[in-house]
């Protein structure tokens, strides 16, 4: 597939890895931002290809894994006791709530239905003007824009039984709030490359100059993601700290201007809280009070309390780079896959649930 | 996060008069449906990335080719000796 | 609606209801007209409780049920599925399969045209399959307590002289072989649900596998360690389950995966892995060494079998872990998936 299987090339790959060999002298930590790029990593086996000197600490950036229970629940509530066709992505489905997940629920009954794309959930709400329908609204700023167009599409249509529930979560400020802890031993940063495609540079360049290091705009396959890294350690081994930009061929300086546009006409941003680490101020999207009709939250007015974080669950200090998910003593014991205590084993974006699948750890831990 | 793959342009097509602009983007073997609202630029024939039915942008191929100069570019290409995987996996 | 070689008889109903079920007037008009005409064999005609047949020598016997929904997607339907499941199941044990029960779990409301098409679909699979429906049950639900038609297939099959199928045999630097291209039905199936459609030429693979089994057999005999169709959970899974059962290790090599482009490009779209995603026409081998070049060869010459590949190989190292080596080059542990694998944006 063109743009995609060059990019997989194994002699190509062979020759970044030997170009990081080359360049790397002491150690360094590195933190791949999405959860993309942590599955890309593992799924391809390059963690275990790159020198030792180079430690890469899997980054809070799976929006799916970061939904608070809270949310979750709502969904579940909507869908069970408001019969609304409660739509969603895929990856969130089976997420636990406090008490279930939203695969639970569609197993005892509930309506709910995977979509691809958010357009679609709109399409539903049209064919079935007699029933309110909520798409669950997830994602990063990649997935905002859609989001925000299923809104404006419903809008244009004139429905009423449309609204999302929306858990947006911004990159940036999870960042800012990582490195600024003191006890993050990150030195360079792999930013997700799909957000940086629709929200542009500018918002790095801050962090950059704040907290002295380096941050590449990154792809997410193999040969991307090795190029990546070989410009944040060459960057490292030089004593640099500069923003790059290595997916150039989908991500210029500006973002994409209708992209953001469109996000700003549905949306304002928010305080929001992430599992697994905390409430992270103007990191989240609301939708527009203007629009409240599109809003789920506005619209059926569900108090769900936030439940609290299994007390085992270190995944604060996992996303931090303080500890790998083998180190956490619940791993592929209590905590696994089919049954998550927290957020990074929700899904296989998540650090703790791509340890648990890729790399065999948790065999070894179940011995 | 963020699965977000490069396809093609075959046909645009608007619905609703005019005011969504969608096409048929190519996959390797398969078409779906994208809206390209988000790149309205974007013609029959430029490979557009999508994400859940959204084009987001538009690939630019002179940039694309970058990667593979980088090494070269550098000066170092020639020099290289591709690492055996071997070699690397001295850990 | 395709066309259909046996013409639906004239009905005086046109949709299943829970009159058709419960063993009158009707369900005699349903089963007369539908099944036993349809299918008819000397022992469906004695239309007794049971079968009663002369069996000789070690017989292989399994079952599976279907409740798969949309009932018909490109390239079949739930009757190509019912029929084609058992059969295959049967040759994986190494026996030649002969006869089937069929049950229908009927949803109040199935149009009497889909019963119909599903019907003949399952004559046609049984006659390209070699084998009979012997006996039978229907059933009526009421609406929504069924997803329109579930069907179980329960099957006999006398097992082959020259067959010695077990994980108990697989040994140390055994070739894993696989017959076809992967992943193709499970995205026959996405590419029509609701809410992730696309097109695409891809269409369910579907077949009856015994044949080339039967054959491969006759000429390889206990050269063949273990034969399983991948179906649920993909090539990963069953080969997972097999190194945990055989206590060995299992490396595989992504870049001998055969995977037609489509199936490729619709798996990269929704995030999904072909290794899990479902097939029903493709079988996973576990063969000597020695036979593993000539019985790749063998199967490419049947059109069931035309992508066979040498995917991976046995060894001591890493007991119970299959280890994928990626097109880079890298390693990655397959594991089980805890469920379903679903699309996903991350």
């Amino acid at each position: 597939m063109k743009y995609l299987s060059e990019y997989r090339d194994p002699e190509l790959v062979s020759k970044y890895l030997g170009e990081i060999k080359r360049t790397v002298s002491r150690p360094w930590t590195i933190m791949e931002v999405c959860g993309g790029q942590t599955h890309s990593l593992v799924k391809n086996g390059i963690l275990d290809l790159l020198p030792s000197e180079i430690t890469m600490v899997h980054g809070p950036g799976c929006p799916v894994c970061v939904t608070p229970l809270n949310l979750i629940d709502k969904a579940v509530y909507l869908a069970e006791e408001k019969n609304v066709i409660l739509c969603s992505f895929g990856d969130m489905l089976r997420v636990p709530g406090s008490e279930k997940s939203l695969l639970e629920a569609k197993a005892n009954g509930a309506d709910i239905r995977i979509l691809y794309s958010p357009l679609e959930a709109v399409k539903i709400a049209q064919e079935h003007p007699d029933r309110e329908v909520v798409f669950f609204a997830v994602g990063f700023e990649t997935t905002a824009p859609a989001n925000a167009l299923s809104v404006l599409h419903a809008s244009r249509a004139n429905l009423d039984n449309y609204s999302i529930l929306a858990s947006h979560v911004l990159v940036p400020p999870a960042i800012s709030a990582l490195i600024s802890d003191p006890q993050c031993v990150v030195q360079g940063f792999l930013a997700a490359g799909h957000v940086c495609t629709i929200m542009g540079l500018e918002e790095y360049y801050p962090l950059v100059e704040k907290y002295n290091v380096p941050i590449v705009v990154t792809g997410f396959e193999p040969v991307d993601l090795l190029q990546g890294i070989l410009m944040t350690v060459q960057q490292l081994e030089a004593g640099k700290a500069k923003l790059e930009n290595q997916y150039s061929r989908v991500v210029s300086a500006e973002g994409n201007p209708n992209a953001k546009q469109t996000i700003y006409e549905v949306f304002d941003t928010t305080d929001r809280m992430w599992r697994g680490l905390q409430v992270i101020p103007q990191s989240g999207y609301a939708v527009k009070k203007s629009l409240s009709k599109f809003d789920a939250n506005v619209k059926f007015d569900v108090n769900i309390e936030e439940a609290p974080e299994h007390a085992d669950c270190i995944s604060g200090d996992i996303m931090k780079g303080l500890k790998k998910p083998f180190e956490c003593s619940q791993f592929g014991k209590k905590c696994k896959p089919a049954n998550p205590l927290g957020a990074p084993m929700v899904s296989s974006e998540g650090a703790c649930a791509a340890y648990y699948h890729y790399s065999g750890e948790a065999e070894l831990a179940e011995a | 996060m963020c699965l977000a793959i490069p396809g093609k342009i075959n046909a645009i097509e608007s619905k609703m008069d005019g005011r969504f602009r969608m096409a048929k983007v190519q996959f390797g073997g398969i078409t779906k449906e994208a809206s390209l609202e988000m790149v309205p630029l974007a013609k029959e024939g430029d490979y557009v990335l999508v994400h859940v039915g959204v084009a987001i942008s538009i690939v630019n191929e002179e940039e694309a080719q970058k990667t593979f100069e980088y090494l070269r570019e550098a000066g170092e290409l020639n020099e290289l000796e591709p690492a055996s995987l071997d070699q690397l996996k001295t850990q | 609606m395709m066309e259909l070689s046996c013409p639906m008889p004239k009905l005086d109903f046109d949709v299943i209801t829970l009159g058709h079920g419960s063993g009158g007037v009707l369900t005699h008009k349903l089963l007369n007209a539908g099944v036993f005409d349809l299918l008819s064999n000397e022992h469906l005609s004695e239309q007794h409780d049971g079968a009663i047949l002369d069996l000789s020598g070690k017989t292989a016997f399994s079952t599976d049920s279907f409740v798969i929904n949309p009932i018909f997607f490109p390239g079949g339907n739930i009757g190509d599925l019912a029929v084609n499941g058992t059969v295959n199941d049967l040759a994986m044990c190494g026996a030649i399969p002969q006869y089937l029960s069929l049950s229908f779990i009927l949803e109040e409301g199935l149009k009497m045209t889909e019963f119909w098409e599903i019907l003949v679909s399952i004559k046609m699979a049984c006659e390209a399959a070699g084998v009979t429906v012997v006996t039978g049950d229907t059933k009526v639900v009421d609406k929504g307590k069924g997803d329109k038609i579930f069907i179980n297939t329960t099957g006999i099959g006398l097992v082959m002289d020259r067959a010695n199928i077990s994980v108990s045999n697989i040994k140390v630097g055994d070739r894993i072989i696989v017959s076809d291209q992967i992943a193709t039905h499970g995205i026959a199936i996405m590419s029509v649900r609701e809410g992730l459609e696309f097109e695409s030429g891809i269409i369910s693979d579907t077949r009856n596998l015994s044949g080339v089994v039967s054959k491969s057999i006759e000429k390889f005999g206990h050269d063949i360690h273990v034969l399983r169709d991948a179906t649920r959970g993909g090539v990963a899974t069953v080969l997972k389950e097999m190194s945990e059962q055989s206590r060995l290790g299992m490396d595989l090599n992504y870049r001998s995966i055969p995977v037609n482009e489509s199936v490729e490009g619709a798996c990269e779209m929704l995030g999904l892995d072909p290794m899990y995603v479902a097939n029903e026409g493709v079988f996973v081998s576990i063969v000597s060494e020695a036979i593993a070049e000539d019985y790749v060869a063998f199967l490419g010459q049947h059109a069931e079998s035309r992508q066979a590949a040498i995917i991976g190989t046995v060894t001591e190292a890493h007991p119970k872990q299959v280890i994928m080596t990626s097109t880079i080059g890298g390693k990655r542990v397959l594991s089980m998936l805890p469920g379903e694998q679903l699309p996903r944006i991350c």
